[in-house]
């Protein structure tokens, strides 16, 4: 820094220099996005290119893979399962996590906050097996309230984990001038805290709903003809020994598009909750 | 929370507590509640099942010990399964440790497209992880896979890559690698963007290679951050199912079955409720004591 340089001849050094650290960092991540590239090319391919092993569609690019899955029978119906045990078990979570979180930041419960952490933590075939003998009993398996609840594992520990920083990093005269004001915890939580941390909230609940939509383990074992969601649809529709890679590619860009779109939109937040409970804050 | 008056001490703040612990409870009991609901219960349930004979019909079981642990310490295919959880694990977490810091440092440097490229750089881990994972399916394709295709552009022999049992496992690495490098990538830019600038101006000054910086400076700096890093993704990748399940589905044979497949297989495939009940928890076991690990070197970092 105190290296004395002519300052045009620094700028200008700068400038190369950033250059260069761009385009090492491209090159580091592009064999990474190439995947996607990869996955949308053959996405666009007819299928006497996608045989013969071509990168490239070169016989012209078409719509046609596209459109056969969304005309296919039940692609929108399972597209609607996944909206709704997404949206509902999101709402659940929020409802319910969201209170936790402030608990557990108002009142220093960090033991407890690491019962949600264990949650996280747990390899979900632990409880999908049991939860399949017990849904069996309880005519759960294939319903509506058997899959949101299944979700629901999945999205309440994550939001009242990503939460808990939020709580924390409100000003603690906030609480002191509601105490001055005569207000209690509740009126805090709900006029106060709540609002305060809304941007939070939002960026979690949909988190949670991509969390929801890329669910799988659980949605194999417990869904069926009437809850089926895409995830599930799409791996049955390959191991029925179909090799239709047209297609298939198609249904997983259909499948990935709205979480991709929604990631870009949300990016700062994202980081933030793909990492929390790693970093603080 | 000691703020009163003197002389209500005895009864004021003893009324205030109890109220304050019924608030408390009205915050965290729900999710508490829900979450035994979902996770205490049927654990206890497995438990049960572990210590009987139940057949598939889950009707009339018998009360049998601990016979199927012993079983348990006796199956071969358990055991290797095992080993492979933690193989396909810890070879995961090396690699994705190493090139994620590479990637996280070169994305710390300024360029004009950084921000762009940070909000790239994460979309494998935010994709469905069935949709990629049949792409992956299909580029491992001897055939009409750009693996080999690539491997045939550069002068070497094409692999068999998932049908090959003895590459089928890294190759599912590999996987592993493209999906979660990301993790520890954001995970290691979010310490550097709070790394404390002194030591490095002090090295600088000093006249430290940028090399040597990094080395003895930053990544000395770093090491909590990325330790925590490392444990949450070493913990996260012995749960992985998806990939697996969708890319080889355990095989060929099983030499891709972890503990999370061979459960898997023995409750849905052998319909052996009580045995695959005891691997579940031998296999929590596993996974607790590794969560432990997690939370107590966390709050070490905090100190």
């Amino acid at each position: 820094m105190t290296v004395a340089t002519h300052p045009i001849r620094r700028r200008r050094r700068g400038a190369a220099r950033a250059w260069r650290a761009g385009v090492i960092a491209w090159l580091l991540v592009l064999p990474s996005l190439s995947v996607f590239v990869y996955m949308i090319i053959v996405a666009l391919q007819k299928p006497l290119d996608i045989t013969s092993g071509a990168l490239w569609p070169v016989s012209g690019a078409t719509f046609d893979n596209f459109a056969q899955v969304l005309s296919g029978s039940d692609f929108m119906r399972f597209i609607v399962n996944s909206l709704v045990i997404g949206v509902a078990s999101t709402l659940v979570s929020l409802a319910l996590g969201i209170p936790a979180a402030f608990a557990v930041s108002h009142w220093r419960q960090r033991r407890t906050a690491t019962v949600f952490l264990i949650a996280r933590m747990l390899p979900g075939v632990a409880l999908v097996v049991p939860w399949f003998l017990i849904f069996t009993q309880l005519k759960l398996i294939d319903s509506y309230i058997g899959m949101t609840l299944s979700h629901v594992f999945v999205t309440l520990p994550f939001i009242v984990w990503m939460m808990i920083p939020f709580f924390d990093d409100l000003p603690q005269d906030l609480w002191e001038a509601a105490l001055v004001d005569g207000a209690g915890h509740a009126r805090y939580f709900f006029t106060v805290a709540a609002p305060l941390i809304r941007t939070g909230a939002a960026a979690a609940a949909i988190l949670a709903f991509i969390f929801s939509w890329n669910q799988f383990m659980f949605a194999v074992v417990l869904s069926g003809r009437v809850t089926q969601t895409v995830p599930v649809a799409v791996f049955q529709f390959m191991s029925y020994g179909s090799s239709n890679w047209g297609q298939i590619t198609a249904a997983a860009v259909l499948i990935t598009l709205p979480v991709v779109v929604i990631s870009l939109i949300v990016q700062r937040w994202i980081v933030t909750g793909l990492t929390a409970g790693a970093v603080k804050g | 929370m000691t703020t009163s008056a003197p002389t209500a001490v005895t009864t004021r703040p003893r009324r205030r507590a109890s109220r304050e612990i019924g608030f408390r409870a009205a915050f965290l009991g729900p999710a508490l509640g829900l979450l035994a609901l979902l996770v205490v219960v049927p654990l206890i349930y497995t438990i049960t099942l572990a210590v009987q004979d139940m057949p598939a019909s889950l009707r009339g079981g018998t009360f049998v010990g601990l016979d199927n642990f012993a079983a348990l310490a006796g199956d071969g295919r358990f055991w290797a399964a095992t080993a492979r959880t933690f193989a396909y694990s810890l070879s995961a977490v090396v690699i994705e440790t190493v090139l994620g810091v590479l990637i996280a440092v070169a994305l710390h440097q300024e360029f004009r497209s950084r921000s762009l490229l940070r909000s790239l750089v994460l979309l494998p881990m935010i994709a469905t992880p069935v949709a990629i994972s049949m792409v992956w399916r299909l580029m491992f394709q001897p055939q009409l896979g750009v693996l080999n295709s690539i491997l045939e552009a550069v002068g070497l022999s094409p692999l068999d890559w998932v049908a090959d049992p003895a590459l089928a496992l890294p190759s599912l690495i590999l996987v592993d690698v493209w999906e979660w490098t990301p993790l520890i990538t954001l995970i290691t830019l979010a310490g550097l963007a709070g790394l404390p600038s002194e030591p490095l101006e002090a090295a600088m000054v000093d006249g430290a290679s940028p090399w040597r910086r990094f080395w003895h400076v930053t990544l000395p700096m770093l090491r909590p951050v990325i330790g925590v890093a490392v444990l949450l993704r070493f913990i996260e990748a012995m749960r992985t199912f998806d990939p697996i399940f969708v890319i080889t589905g355990g095989g060929p044979r099983e030499a891709t079955e972890t503990l999370n497949l061979y459960v898997y297989q023995l409750a849905f495939q052998y319909l052996r409720p009580s045995y695959a009940a005891a691997a579940v928890i031998v296999f929590v076991i596993f996974m607790v004591l590794c969560s432990l690990a997690v939370v107590r070197l966390s709050k070490g970092e905090k100190r």
